[in-house]
């Protein structure tokens, strides 16, 4: 194809909604009344809440034009590093909608949703033996839950003990949840650095390791893409001085079938179903963010938990005297997990192991084919994303922000930029294992393009995009004066 | 963001290793954040700023400041009572970018003890500190 | 082996990239993985199945939940069966706003951020607040980020919850608020099922009282007596709901005197889904904008000078504060507000407060059907479309043969309150008929 994929095209302006429609229309069925009227006292009764009046048409068409405005995976290309944005497939949504599933209570007795208790009791299952670990609650709603989760786990194990810790040791290539998670939990934050080669040493470890503290967080395949090859001896550091080691699953997606964390010596660990395991990101959320624990930690998982009886029937229960409690008023996000399940189902462990290879081989492939176009950060061998900087670029005054801004022209959704913090200019690049060599080569040819534009025509990059439907916004001044609601 | 040489440091300030700058005018001590802090920042958005009769310790955080992408805390350069605060900051947080000296100024400060100002950085000192 | 539909990769094309990236095959790749992190064995899973083998397999699992119409279920208490548009489900299917990520990259993301700006406002104007967040997880933590908003602003480390404030909820906020060393202060109910306000008399150290209306009973609380002792203390008053839609029918809690509001917005178009995911509800008036946690859009203007929308005041956020943030919140349930907006755009004001009269019209219609059948309703209070009912001792029995039946004749609110044991609460929603409520009452007097 020598056309460029971002193209011009159509699209249509669209007002907010209460611009629209008319007093008087109605987009829903009224279901006729079939029983009498009963008033309530009048002081109780207000006047309802200010919303537009729109009819079908008016909401179809309104969500639709929106809806153009967009890009999904299902568009093009989404190479955001860390955030495992591979293809979510349809057949997760048509589980979803199966009437059992969307309709089910939470609070249904057992014997009325026996469907819903299996699915939940194997997804379990699935994921300890995927992550090598013990036991797992799905209740935690988000991977930033689930780290909370963690976390809390962690503090009431120490507390059992009689053992008060104050600290834990972070990485400088974290995640911003992770210290805000480890902060909700009372533990103050021991930094460290990675080396020169990107990855945790057992000395720096060591070196800050104390029975005043609770541990680390840490997370493998790390934010830079390396895998942390002296995690094992970490982990020995860690508990020899009677800490816990808290992994932060979200790249699980690298090394599906081929790594152990729990062999490595984790001891909990959560995971990121929207990113690892298929399902759909949404413009944000929902999520769901599992939980898993070694043997020792287990008595300290959420309630409820899904138990078999003797019989063969699961149940729920709540005899789990040292639980950290509940996080979330029912089971979980469901909805999110038959997705995952059905993932899971339609992949099978070889398929799962396929995926992370043909993961790393993408994000490899796009390494050496771009080191000589953008500064690689670490040069060498990474997992299933990269990171590249605008170092070249600076020359020409051309930042990541507007090589990011400019590849949206082009028809992609940018990498993720500016993150981690270790890496100045970062720009990280995850294509998963679901796009295609001649999509990726695509991809790598617009690349190629936009750094040449950044030395011959870098005003083209700074004036970024002009192709999408508005061009760069003023976000300090919508910092500055506020408008939250119309 | 600019080049060392491209900033303002006024002689008549001192400045601490957090960026502040701190002026005797009488009695009071005029506090805020210096040319390089605020270059760091970028566009000012938000300033918190605390209540007038608050007592901070020396390098205790009195409030802090906040671009888009970005929030600094502000610590005290002196130890004292809060005895006013630049209000116009609320409206016109830009101010701390266009005039970080003056317009830009964030609290008054009744300090504890006045002679502790002239342990904090000169400006020569403070550009040393900078080039590193 | 089957060619996996998701894998675009033919082998010679696989070879070609390991070509490229000077590697022997796929597995060396790894080879810088140390051995004593590798997995010994292989994954135990079960085998891929296709796509027709997992239709089944879902449908027969799908099939083992006992769902309306063929079954009657008569629970509310947090999730709600309500009935959805065939347009809110096809139109939030999209898959421009079901694949996209968070749109930090605001150019490419207006659909969304256009559209949760409006979930914003509508959400707002529901609630009465001036500011609504893009969405939290669910009610309960929603209620938890409110009180941990209230905890911060006034400095004060006990909060005062209503008993009536939904069971999980509380648990929820207990887990919460516990490790921080902040204490609950639990308030009683009264006879009447409401929530008695008399042990905040005299009390200096409370950050925020908490009300829920309608409660858990189903009962109407007086939010305006709750907000004046809040304020008498010196506390915020923290008012929420467990079902959006009564809010059709009752004055708003931000009308009441509420200054921050949480709730769980299910109902507004999300279906029941066992439990999850819901949409949690956070608002506050103004003066609280910056202590908010979660995501926020707001209004912008590009180079053009057009208007667009962004995510705004992120410096609260995790990414940027990290340790300091008002809350760890990433991923929020977006998703879920873009249904819900999709949801009160189609009913509009006549549409959502029709929709809100027909619900209390029939719960008050199966209530009057018990109460001339001879039971108990032991709260006189007004409700909106749930209310408790006082069985004779050995109703267990004719509950389990009912639920053989596939009939769940209300809640039992002895797990909850163990001196309520023959006390089971009941929704009823614009679902069901009255032909039904006529059926269970036969059933139940038999």
């Amino acid at each position: 194809m020598t056309e460029p994929l971002g193209a011009s095209g159509l699209i249509l302006n669209e007002k907010l909604l209460w611009e629209k429609g008319r007093k008087g229309r109605s987009g829903f069925s009224m279901p006729e009344s079939d029983v009498p009227s009963s008033p309530l006292p009048p002081d109780l009764v207000g006047d309802g809440p200010d919303f537009p009046d729109l009819s079908e048409v008016d909401v179809v068409r309104h969500y639709t034009r929106l809806s153009t405005w967009n890009f999904g995976v299902d568009t093009g290309l989404y190479p955001l590093g860390s955030c495992t944005m591979k293809y979510n497939p349809k057949t997760n949504e048509r589980q979803a909608g199966l009437a059992g599933f969307a309709g089910g209570h939470p609070l249904l007795p057992e014997s009325l949703c026996q469907g819903a208790l299996r699915l939940m009791a194997e997804l379990e299952r699935f994921l300890a033996e995927i992550t090598g670990m013990d036991a797992v609650s799905l209740q935690p709603a988000a991977g930033a839950h689930g780290e909370l989760a963690g976390m809390l786990v962690i503090h009431a194990w120490f507390k059992q003990k009689g053992d008060f810790r104050t600290k834990i040791i972070i990485p400088d290539t974290a995640h911003g949840t992770n210290p805000a998670s480890a902060a909700l939990c009372g533990y103050s934050p021991v930094p460290v650095r990675s080396s020169a080669e990107g990855i945790l040493s057992p000395e720096t470890i060591a070196a800050v390791m104390d029975e005043e503290t609770a541990g680390i967080m840490v997370t493998n395949p790390n934010t830079l893409g390396l895998f942390e090859n002296h995690l094992k001896a970490i982990c020995e550091i860690i508990h020899a001085r009677g800490g816990l080691v808290y992994a932060d699953g979200a790249n699980m997606n690298a090394v599906m079938g081929i790594a152990d964390m729990g062999r490595i010596g984790a001891d909990v660990l959560h995971l990121n179903l929207h990113k690892t395991f298929s399902t759909p990101h949404g413009g944000g959320g929902p999520g769901s963010g599992p939980v898993c624990v070694k043997k020792h930690l287990e008595p300290f998982l959420p309630v409820p938990r899904i138990i078999q009886q003797d019989s063969g029937q699961y149940a729920w229960s709540e005899d789990f005297p040292e639980s950290i409690g509940k996080l979330l008023t029912f089971h979980g996000h469901f909805g999110v997990l038959v997705r995952a399940y059905s993932y899971i189902l339609s992949m099978g462990g070889k398929g799962l192991k396929k995926a992370s290879q043909l993961a790393v081989l993408n994000a490899n492939y796009l390494k050496a084919q771009l080191k000589d176009t953008f500064h690689l950060a670490y040069d060498r061998p990474c997992m299933h994303e990269c990171v590249f900087t605008d170092r070249y670029q600076q020359a020409a005054n051309v930042t990541t922000l507007d090589i990011a801004k400019r590849l949206m022209d082009y028809g992609y959704h940018p990498p993720t930029i500016y993150f981690p913090l270790v890496v100045h200019g970062a720009l990280m690049m995850e294509p998963t294992e679901t796009e295609s060599m001649e999509d990726l080569d695509q991809y790598i040819d617009a690349l190629k393009k936009i750094a040449v534009e950044a030395k011959e025509t870098p005003d083209v990059l700074r004036s970024a995009p002009t192709r999408c439907k508005v061009r760069r916004l003023d976000e300090t001044a919508a910092a500055r004066k506020p408008c939250l609601a119309g | 963001m600019k080049d060392i040489s491209e900033l303002k440091f006024p002689e008549n300030v001192r400045y601490t290793k957090d960026h502040e700058w701190a002026r005797l005018e009488g009695d009071v001590v005029v506090a805020g954040i210096s040319d390089y802090a605020q270059d760091q920042l970028g566009d000012v958005v938000y300033v918190e700023l605390p209540q007038v009769q608050d007592r901070f310790e020396n390098g205790e955080v009195f409030g802090t400041v906040e671009s888009v992408k970005a929030v600094s805390e502000l610590f005290m350069p002196i130890a004292g009572e809060v005895i006013a605060i630049n209000a116009t900051l609320s409206d016109l947080p830009e101010r701390v970018n266009s005039d970080p000296y003056g317009d830009g100024w964030m609290i008054h400060i009744n300090p504890s003890d006045p002679a502790a100002l002239e342990t904090l950085m000169t400006r020569e000192a403070y550009l040393d500190m900078l080039k590193g | 082996m089957i060619t996996m539909r998701f894998f675009p990769h033919t082998p010679e094309q696989i070879q070609q990239m390991l070509t490229v990236v000077g590697a022997e095959s796929l597995e060396s790749l790894f080879s810088g993985i140390p051995e004593e992190c590798r997995r010994l064995r292989e994954m135990n899973l079960p085998k891929a199945l296709s796509e027709w083998a997992l239709n089944r397999h879902m449908e027969d699992l799908s099939a083992g939940l006992a769902v309306s119409p063929e079954s009657k279920i008569y629970i509310g208490a947090g999730r709600y069966d309500h009935h959805i548009p065939a347009t809110v489900s096809s139109l939030k299917s999209r898959s421009e706003f079901l694949t996209a990520y968070t749109p930090y990259q605001p150019e490419i993301s207006q659909g969304t951020l256009q559209a949760i700006y409006e979930y914003q406002t509508l959400a707002a104007r529901l609630m009465g607040m001036d500011v609504v967040t893009a969405s939290h997880y669910d009610g309960a933590t929603a209620l938890s980020e409110a009180l941990l908003m209230a905890i911060r602003k006034t400095r004060r480390k006990r909060v005062a919850l209503s008993s009536l404030i939904h069971p999980f909820y509380r648990r929820v906020a207990q887990t919460y608020l516990e490790p921080a060393g902040f204490e609950i202060l639990e308030l009683p109910f009264l006879e009447n099922g409401l929530t008695d306000l008399s042990p905040l008399e005299g009390a200096t150290d409370i950050a925020a009282l908490s009300l829920q209306s309608p409660n858990f009973f189903g009962c109407i609380e007086d939010l305006k007596a709750g907000g004046q002792k809040a304020h008498e203390t010196g506390a915020l008053f923290v008012a929420g709901f467990t079902e959006a839609l009564a809010y059709g029918l009752l004055k708003s809690p931000g009308s009441q005197g509420a200054d921050i509001v949480f709730g769980e917005g299910q109902s507004l178009g999300i279906p029941v889904t066992f439990g999850g995911p819901g949409l949690g509800m956070l608002g506050c008036t103004s003066e609280h904008t910056r202590n908010l946690p979660g995501r926020l859009i707001g209004k912008a203007k590009d180079m053009d000078g057009k208007d667009g929308f962004v995510l705004t005041l992120a410096t609260r956020e995790q990414h940027i504060r990290r340790e300091k943030a008002t809350s760890n919140i990433c991923s929020n349930n977006s998703h879920c507000a873009l249904t819900a907006a999709m949801y009160m755009a189609s009913l509009g004001k006549s549409g959502f407060c029709d929709l809100a009269k027909l619900n209390h019209d029939k719960a008050a219609y199966l209530r009057r059907q018990f109460t001339d059948a001879g039971f108990r309703i032991p709260f006189s209070s007004p409700f909106f479309n749930e209310f408790v009912v006082e069985f004779p001792e050995g109703f267990e029995t004719t509950y389990q043969r009912l639920v053989e039946k596939k009939i769940v004749a209300g809640l039992p609110l002895s797990t909850f309150y163990p001196e309520l044991s023959v006390q089971y609460l009941f929704c009823v929603t614009e679902t069901t008929s009255r032909e039904d409520m006529d059926a269970l009452i036969q059933e139940v007097t038999s």
